[in-house]
Formats: C-alpha cells, structure tokens, sequence
C-alpha cells in the first residue's frame, strides 16, 4: 500500500489508518468523526488529500509565456472535458470532467491557469487518487502530439477547510486571505514553491495547497500549530462533502453518468455548448434540451434512520424509481441526508419518495442541495 | 449475575429467565459517536443469531444480533432517544433490550469477560 508524506504525522497524532484508492489513509483521528465534521465547519480542519493526482500539461506548440500559449493549451484539454478553460482569468480555476465519447464522466477534476505571465501554456490539474493513473494516460494518449504532461508526484495536497482557514494560512502563507474563491496563487514559502488554491471538498472556505512534499510535514505541522487548527481524516471528509451535496466519484458520478444526469451541468461552458465539440456532445445537449432520463437529487428521510449507498428509491406505490448513492447521518444538518438518482419524473424540489432500508420503506422528501450552506470567500 | 459476550460484540446478563444485551464498550469504541438505534417492537422472538437491532454511527450501520433466543419484554427508549449515550454507558445504563429467554443454556455458548476481552484483542 502506498503512503503519503505525512504518514508519521497521521500515526503519531493517532490516526486510524485504512486503506483508501491504494493509500494508507487516517480514517479519523482520536476525536472521532462527528467532533471532527463539527470541528471543520465551527474552525479549521486540516486534511492530507496528498492521494490526489496533481500534473502539469504544458503545450508542446507554443513556447510558454503568451496568451497565445495559454489558448493552445486550453484547446488541448478541452477537447477532453466540455468546461470553458481558453476563458479562464489568470490565476482562475474550475471545476470539469473527463469525458468518454458517449458523454459519461472519465472523473471529475480541477483545472486551473496559472497567475503570473511566464507560465501561461501550461495547466494545473488535480484528480482523484482513484482515477489518477487511467485519467494522466487517457490525457497522455490523447494529447501526446500537442501537451507534454509532468505528473507532480514530487508534490504533496493539504486542505485546510472551515471558517478560520484564511486567518490561520494567511499567518503562515502572507497573502492568501486575499485570494477569492476558485482562484490559486503561488508562494515561496521556506523555499518551497506552493500553489495556493481556495477551493475543497466541504462547502466552507478554505483552500487546497500544493506543496513539495519534502516540505508538507513542516507546513502540516505549521497549520497544527495554531489552536483553531484539527487534524480531520477521511470518514468526516465524506460527511461534510455529502451535507455539501458534493459528488464523490464511483459513486454520485462515474463513467455511465454525463454531467447532466449528475447535476453537474454547470460545469459545461457556454461557448463550448454553442460549440458542442467535447466528447459525447450529442447526449449531453440532448439531456439539456429534453431533460436526462435521471437526475442526481438530494434526498432529506423523514425520520431519524440513516439511508445509506445503495439504499432502492421507490415511488409512493411501490415502484424502483431510482438508487442512493451516497447517504448517512449529516452532523451538522443532525440527521440523515442522502443523494441519489430518481427517474425524470420524480426529480422535482419537494417529491414525496421511499428508501428502501433492511427491507422497510422510509418516507423521504427531494430537496435542493447544498443540505448545508457553501460559505465560500467571493471577497 | 455474570455478564457473557458473543464474537460480535453483544453482552448478555441473564437474571433468571430475562437477558439484558447491548454492545459491549469495544464495540462502542469500534462503532464511534453512535447516531441512530433501532430496536425491535416488544413481543418479537428472535433466535440467537437472527438480526435483533441496528446501531448506526457517522460512517456505518452494523446489525447487533440477538446472542441469545427469547421474546423482548422491554426496550430501551433512552438510548432511541439519545443515541450517543451508547457511547456513554455501553455495558450499563445504554442496554438494547431485555429478553425472556427460551433456552437459558445458550448462555453457556458465549465468553465471559476475560475470554471476551482477548478476542476483542486479537480482532
């Protein structure tokens, strides 16, 4: 099993350790799982997501450093994903998805430019821990004549997430509390170069930092340091990510899904719909002009019963309309959330449904997701 | 009146016919903050063995299975109520339910606390 570079850090903060996309991963630390969501969303959290695919595509037809540059790398990537990257501001990111050519989602991933001029031509990607391998082939494969991609497994991933996250890295990193959501900026940081992006996984602010790995102890502990800080491991991640109504690929997205159906349509760009030239373009404006057979929707039970993955949905009388696909006890809603596909027709805000749980029905309701707010830094 | 387990982690305290259970505090422990707590409706009769109640923290559900046969006289609302005090009190005040039991010999099957305490060890 491999290991991330803060494996002793997690082992001698007690961290659980379990197996997690071929990582040893801390599941939870000492404190347990509900105090550390709860923990995250009232100050800060610090996560290893270290698992993570990060790599560099950098264009092999222009010499790196113009607009022009940055635009031919973005015609590269986008022929892989339907999101608007050539219009991305320097220093922007965003969220997509690796498509397969009947529009089915490859993994969902963060696609970022970079701030300062002399770097333009070259993108910031990070995907799953799961997916990594198969997604820097596919990118590889694809767009071997035009991109070079550097896989940055030299690099080591920390999110710190929750209210206090910009207060406590700007203390450490000066100048990250100015940056906006969805944007990144690099730092020298004890001669480290990081790559400072204010994104996550838990709907609070918060951000995700790239650093070498020879220097992510040090920065960890750095964050520890301060007394708003908690190491939180894998098992609340999941809990904030699903009251965030956030999708965790292979389960709430996966190579069957299009980004209609996922409720991730906001990810197709604009101009790139108008353009319809990303893989599997057929289907997904299809799903956009006359609805997607199903639709990921979040699902509130009624009661106290926690509803989890794989959980059958069905009608008022009876009939399979749909699966749970991610569902459990949410600390901060205090009570089980859950998402899932339903068919079309029972997709509408405020549906009355069944979850099937050991064998009984559990009267459930469609809601809007987030379950609880997103408080990201808009400035 | 001595308290025996089961390899999963229920205890039993037979007082004449009628067995308390819950889970023991490693189980607890394993489980993590407990969330939700079903348990069965009195007058149902399990057989040892069969799925009894259900215990769910932040990251999972487990079954917690009926260690002995018998019929439930009585179930502990308090812990429906306010789940985490499973975590509080597992071998005590947070029993599951109480049972008449049919064959108080079952018993005999089951670990005391020593032979408990080094399967728990070991698992």
């Amino acid at each position: 099993m491999k290991r991330t570079s803060l494996h002793g850090l997690h082992l001698s903060l007690g961290g659980k350790m379990v197996e997690f996309a071929g990582y040893e991963m801390p599941v939870q630390y000492p404190d347990g799982v509900l105090k550390e969501h709860l923990w995250t969303r009232a100050k800060a959290g610090l996560f290893d997501v270290s698992h993570m695919g990060q790599a560099f595509l950098t264009t092999t037809r222009l010499a790196q450093g113009s607009d022009a540059a940055h635009a031919d790398i973005s015609d590269a990537i986008e022929t892989l994903l339907p999101g608007e990257i050539r219009k991305l501001k320097k220093g922007g990111m965003r969220y997509s998805a690796l498509l397969n050519a009947e529009g089915g989602i490859m993994d969902d991933l963060m696609v970022t430019r970079p701030l300062h001029d002399d770097l333009q031509g070259m993108l910031f990607l990070v995907v799953n821990a799961a997916c990594k391998d198969q997604d820097f082939a596919h990118i590889r494969n694809s767009l071997a004549d035009r991109a070079n991609l550097k896989i940055a497994d030299d690099r080591s991933l920390l999110a710190l997430q929750g209210p206090a996250s910009a207060r406590v890295l700007d203390a450490i990193v000066p100048g990250t509390a100015k940056q906006t959501f969805m944007t990144m900026a690099p730092y020298d940081w004890a001669g480290a170069y990081l790559i400072v992006s204010r994104c996550g996984y838990t709907g609070e602010d918060g951000f995700e930092v790239s650093v070498p790995s020879s220097h992510a102890e040090k920065l960890a502990k750095a964050m520890l340091a301060h007394p708003d800080v908690a190491p939180i491991g894998l098992g609340a991640r999941d809990s904030l990510r699903l009251e965030a109504g956030l999708c965790l690929y292979g389960h709430d997205i996966d190579a069957t899904t299009s980004p209609v159906e996922g409720n991730i349509a906001f990810a197709l760009g604009k101009r790139r719909k108008e353009e319809a030239n990303f893989p599997g373009a057929k289907r997904i404006l299809s799903e956009l002009a006359n609805g997607p057979k199903r639709l990921r929707v979040g699902l509130k039970p009624d009661g106290r019963a926690p509803a989890r993955e794989g959980a059958e949905i069905v009608g008022m009388n009876g009939e399979r309309i749909g699966i749970v696909t991610s569902g459990g006890f949410g600390p901060t809603v205090d009570g089980p959330v859950a998402m899932g596909y339903v068919d079309h027709a029972h997709s509408k805000t405020g549906t009355a449904v069944q979850l099937m749980v050991r064998g009984k029905p559990l009267a459930a309701r469609v809601v809007d997701m987030p379950f609880v707010p997103h408080t990201y830094y808009r400035g | 009146m001595t308290v025996k387990y089961t390899k999963d982690h229920e205890w039993v305290r037979l007082d004449g016919a009628v067995a308390t259970i819950g889970i023991s505090a490693h189980a607890a422990e394993q489980l993590g903050d407990v969330v939700f707590v079903e348990l069965p409706a009195i007058g149902k009769t399990f057989k040892k063995g069969d799925d009894m109640a259900v215990v769910e923290s932040v990251k999972a559900a487990s079954d917690v299975y009926a260690p002995i046969s018998g019929e439930v006289v009585e179930a502990n609302q308090a812990i429906v109520d306010d789940p985490a005090k499973v975590n509080g009190d597992p071998e005590g005040g947070a029993w599951f339910v109480k049972l008449k039991v049919s064959n108080a010999a079952e018993a005999n099957e089951l670990m005391d606390a020593a032979a408990y305490r080094a399967f728990a060890e070991s698992h």
